[in-house]
């Protein structure tokens, strides 16, 4: 296996190069038992047992950029950053459907591409830029995307639509909401039970057109 | 003044393809769901689940997990406090399972809780669930009906006792054996999890001693106060539950399940607000399902496809405690005219948990039933599917003689077929091919009745030309905040945006939960008897005041509509609601009602009879009336004859549902109902094995959903429809309605792409091939 499965592999399209930077800073961060366990086997030995030298046990600050903000939370390095915004940040537009990668109702942005947050680690995106559905509307006015959500009815009860109106920016962004039928395969990482998925395929494509 | 309506009200803003008003909170993350709340405080609840199906706990070592740190509690059958009731005790208990875990030591369905961690971060209650070693004396469980030890027995009554295990009307056997086409055939429908996107929560926060409040992810919160009432032998007043918004339910947040009392419990024991919410996972095993089932048809009709006969046997699964099944036989009862019917219900216990409605529970596998016999009969005739509909079309309800209410079906049918363009089908089975790919159509009656309700709710209508309504419903994404605020802005003559309406809370007036399609209807009629009351004080005030146009009139010569009061015989005579306010200086006025649904609003306005005593027709010989809404599924699958895969490339659904409050998120909901169908026609499946009675796939990944792209466009249209009979505004519910005759309408269109009858659900690849293997 070449590609690691983090968060630095981009939920599909041409994203930016995974930064190897930061996932060994996340390694020495968590270290320990929790190091091992995690640690890819893309890593060589040496940084294997870099990672294991250096140990952080229990609650650490951990500051995380949010919506632009930087904010510090005391939490353990096995916090999911799904967890951290919900639990720690009070910040629970982003949803928890599964916790398991299942669902996509915790999509948030990592440096602009979308991810499961409940599938990352909040260590893992210190000094990353972490957009949530928070941080989409300026002030009153909503973005685009939220405005074709809210026009189309893209939603019912409302619970999957931050990780689907996340997932929709990524993926105009991306360039995969060129057509009816990519949006819906690109969509499809993002489960609505309530089945606006019609309707959420014309928000996307509408907004997309406006982007 | 005029009150008993007998006309559906005029509308201004009703029935508009308004945006959802609680959209802005939903889109922006803004909207806070039960897990959400932030109470200062807070610790975390997690649950520890058993792993056995059936059996004994010998021993449960907490050391490990109590050495964790940041744990407060670990509470399990030997330490959790007692409730004052387990809901076996409980009178008349109000939920699907009776049977409350962590009493004592027994275990009876896999997924049970044994116990309950209480710490202050989630990682920590979850880290130390996971480090409780529970020793289990295991037995060999019952699986299902199925189970060679399982033991079908006839439950006399299903459904908390509310109906019969056999029902008959005329003479179903002899009828069918005297019949000239025999039909039967054996249907099988999967286990099914509602699996709303939000996992069920509870946050439990005791505000004092005996004063305890709820977030709850409830469809009703009036029952779960009432439940947790009856459980903790507290007035029901002291205990409120709230749900602002919840995040889907089907029906299975609609009723009480062991989480939520054993959270309230808990905090209890810790003297701290605690929070719970259930696991993905354990959403399989902690709020109910759709049963294993399986049904015998026999279906009787004359040589030219008059149905004469139908004998219905269900069997199916139940906990080892409660008789919940599906009355599937409903539907075969009313959809047609069939003079012999029987319906019998055979149940066996096996070790799960008691299993719960499911949107459109009964009518969603009966009409699987129903609809695929009728088109494999239509089918051996050479009738056109719908044709033989349209010759067992049902004038009245032969289920019990009386009336439609209203009956929009054949506008229904003649509407799809057009959109559809059913004329353009290949009637012979295999023979349309796109391609390598085989290409059918298929069609089915869709039919969901309308339950009786009421409920309360309470209008403040304030001198500066806005208004405050409130009732204790709740919204699923069903749209209740944006179609109540539509009937109140009509009742008050005001903008939508001048009305703030309430739900979700114990301590608003009581309504029903969103369940059997019975708040839209509910809803807006209590608001429009709160409505009636307001404008009966506001007519008093108008009549003498000298200022008024309406000054000495008499308050029965006055009617209003739209927010206007006038002259019944003098329009032009009158003036706002709000005008005759603000004059008399009164800064609001406050008006509440009770409304009714269905049969109660018809005998209220209608008599005891239910009849129109200015009409001379037969319905006032019959008296009262059969009330449902319909509709028809029309469907378009490509199978692949080398795969097995099937893709719906077309639906069309076009329905009858009465008033429609607001087009926009009412054809949402049509859209969602074909869509959870198709995922109960075509993936659904919560597989329990055999051996342990646990479910082998209970997550999202295994238990397979309709994604975007399994969906094509779905075009949905309402005809319009108008009923005087069932409420103010003659709305019928529709949130089961577009899921009814999914399943079957693809089933119908798998025969027509293949010639092969698939009548078990759900109907994978595997299941197509080996179809495809057997001759046609
Ligand atoms: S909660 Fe993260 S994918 Fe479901
Ligand atoms: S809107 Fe309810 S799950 Fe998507």
């Amino acid at each position: 296996m070449t590609e690691p499965i983090t968060p630095d592999t981009p939920a599909g399209g041409p994203g930016k190069p995974a930064n190897d930077g930061s996932r060994r800073t996340f390694m020495k961060q968590a270290g320990g038992i929790l190091g091992l366990a995690l640690a890819p086997p893309f890593l060589s030995q040496a940084e294997r047992l870099t990672a294991l030298s250096r140990k952080v046990e229990g609650v650490s600050a951990l500051s995380l950029k949010v919506n632009g903000t930087v904010r510090t939370i005391q939490a353990e390095p096995r916090v999911t950053l799904l967890d951290a915004l919900r639990e720690y940040l009070d910040l629970t537009g982003s949803k928890k459907g599964c916790d398991h990668g299942q669902c996509g109702a915790c999509t948030v942005l990592v440096d602009g591409r979308r991810v499961n947050s409940c599938l990352t680690l909040a260590v893992m995106t210190q000094g990353k830029e972490i957009t949530t559905i928070e941080g989409l509307a300026k002030g009153e006015e909503l973005h685009p995307m939220q405005a074709a959500f809210l026009k189309h009815d893209g939603f019912q009860c409302g619970y999957c639509t931050p990780g689907q109106i996340m997932s929709g920016v990524a993926c105009v962004q991306e360039g995969h909401a060129g057509s009816e039928a990519e949006v819906r395969e690109w969509m499809s990482g993002n489960l609505c039970r309530c089945s606006a998925y019609p309707n959420i395929t014309a928000a996307i494509l509408e907004a997309a057109k406006s982007s | 003044m005029e009150t008993n309506q007998t006309k559906n009200a005029p509308t201004n803003v009703v029935g508009k393809p308004l945006d959802r008003v609680d959209g802005p909170a939903k889109v922006t993350g803004a909207a806070r769901y039960s897990a959400e709340i932030s109470v200062p405080g807070t610790v975390y609840g997690v649950l520890k689940t058993s792993t056995i199906a059936k059996g004994r706990i010998t021993s449960i070592d907490t050391s490990r997990a109590a050495k964790e740190p940041g744990i407060i509690t670990i509470l399990t059958h030997e330490n959790l406090p007692k409730p004052a009731k387990t809901p076996q005790q409980v009178e008349k208990w109000r939920a699907a399972q009776s049977y409350l875990p962590m009493q004592d030591a027994q275990v009876q369905y896999a997924g049970q809780p044994v116990a309950l961690v209480v710490a202050d971060t989630l990682e920590r209650a979850t880290q130390a669930a996971a480090l409780i070693n529970v020793t289990y004396q295991a037995e060999a469980p019952i699986d299902s009906f199925h189970d060679p030890k399982a033991e079908l027995f006839d439950p006399q009554k299903i459904q908390q006792g509310k109906k019969d295990s056999h029902v008959v009307r005329g003479n179903p056997q002899q009828a069918f054996d005297g019949a000239a086409i025999r039909h039967e055939a054996t249907y099988v429908h999967a286990i099914n999890h509602h699996s709303p996107m939000e996992p069920a929560a509870t946050l439990a926060v005791w505000e004092g001693a005996d004063k305890l409040t709820v977030y709850e992810s409830s469809q009703n919160v009036t029952m779960h106060q009432g439940a947790l009432a009856d459980l903790l032998g507290m007035p029901r007043e002291q205990i409120r539950v709230v749900t602002k918004y919840i995040g889907g339910g089907f029906g299975c947040k609609g009723s009480f399940w062991p989480h939520t009392i054993l959270t309230v419990l808990a905090a209890k024991a810790v003297n701290r607000p605690v929070k719970l919410a259930l696991t993905r996972q354990q959403m399989f095993t902690g709020v109910g399902h759709r049963e294993d089932q399986e049904q015998t048809l026999k279906m009787g009709t004359t040589a030219d496809g008059k149905l004469v006969s139908l004998v219905h046997t269900k069997r199916a699964t139940t906990s080892p405690w409660d008789n919940y099944t599906e009355s599937n036989g409903k539907i075969l009862d009313m959809l047609y005219a069939c003079p012999n019917y029987s319906t019998t219900y055979e149940l066996a216990r096996a070790n799960v948990m008691t299993s719960v409605w499911m949107r459109a529970p009964g009518e969603a596998p009966g009409s699987f039933a129903l609809e695929s016999s009728l088109d494999d009969v239509a089918n051996q005739l050479g009738l056109d599917p719908l044709e033989i509909r349209l010759r067992n079309y049902a004038d009245y309800d032969h289920s019990n003689g009386k009336p439609w209410s209203s009956k929009s079906l054949k506008q229904c049918y003649a509407r799809g077929a057009e959109l559809f363009g059913w004329d353009k089908r290949q009637a012979k089975p295999g023979q349309n091919r796109r391609g390598r790919l085989l290409v059918g159509h298929g069609m089915a009656t869709a039919s969901y009745p309308v339950h009786s309700s009421q409920g309360t709710a309470r209008v403040r209508l304030f001198a500066d030309g806005h208004a405050v309504v409130e009732a204790g419903a709740t919204d699923l994404g069903t749209g209740t905040y944006t179609v109540m605020t539509q009937v109140s802005a009509d009742a008050l003559g005001l903008a939508p945006e001048k009305i703030r309406f309430e739900l979700g809370d114990t301590r608003l007036p009581t309504a029903p939960g969103s369940g059997g399609s019975v708040a839209a209807g509910t809803v807006a009629s209590s608001i429009m008897a709160a409505a009636e009351d307001v404008w009966d004080k506001v007519v008093k005030m108008a009549v003498a005041d000298k200022k008024s146009p309406l000054y000495k009139a008499k308050p029965a010569d006055v009617k209003v509509e739209l927010g206007r009061m006038f002259l019944t015989k003098d329009p032009q005579k009158g003036e706002t609601l709000v005008a005759a306010l603000v004059r008399s200086g009164q800064p609001d006025i406050e008006g509440s009602g009770t409304g009714k649904y269905g049969a109660g609003y018809e005998e209220k306005n209608f008599g005891q009879n239910g009849a129109d005593p200015n009409n001379d027709s037969k319905e006032k010989k019959t008296g009262g009336h059969s009330m449902h809404s319909f509709g028809a599924h029309f469907c378009e699958v490509e199978v692949d004859p080398d795969l097995g895969t099937v893709r719906i490339t077309r639906w069309v659904g076009v329905h009858g549902a009465g008033t429609v409050l607001n087009l926009k998120t009412a054809t949402s909901q049509m859209i969602g109902g074909a869509i959870y169908g198709i995922g109960a026609a075509l993936m659904e499946e919560t597989h329990r094995d055999a051996s342990f009675a646990r479910y082998t796939n209970a997550d999202l990944a295994g238990y397979h959903i309709p994604v975007n792209a399994d969906i094509p466009e779905i075009k949905v249209e309402f005809v319009p429809e108008s009923d005087p009979y069932i409420n103010y505004l003659g709305v019928k519910g529709i949130g089961e309605l577009g899921m009814v005759g999914v399943a079957a309408a693809v089933g119908n269109a798998i025969f027509n792409a293949t010639g092969r009858r698939l009548r078990h659900l759900p109907i994978t690849p595997d299941k197509v091939l080996e179809a495809l293997r057997q001759p046609a």
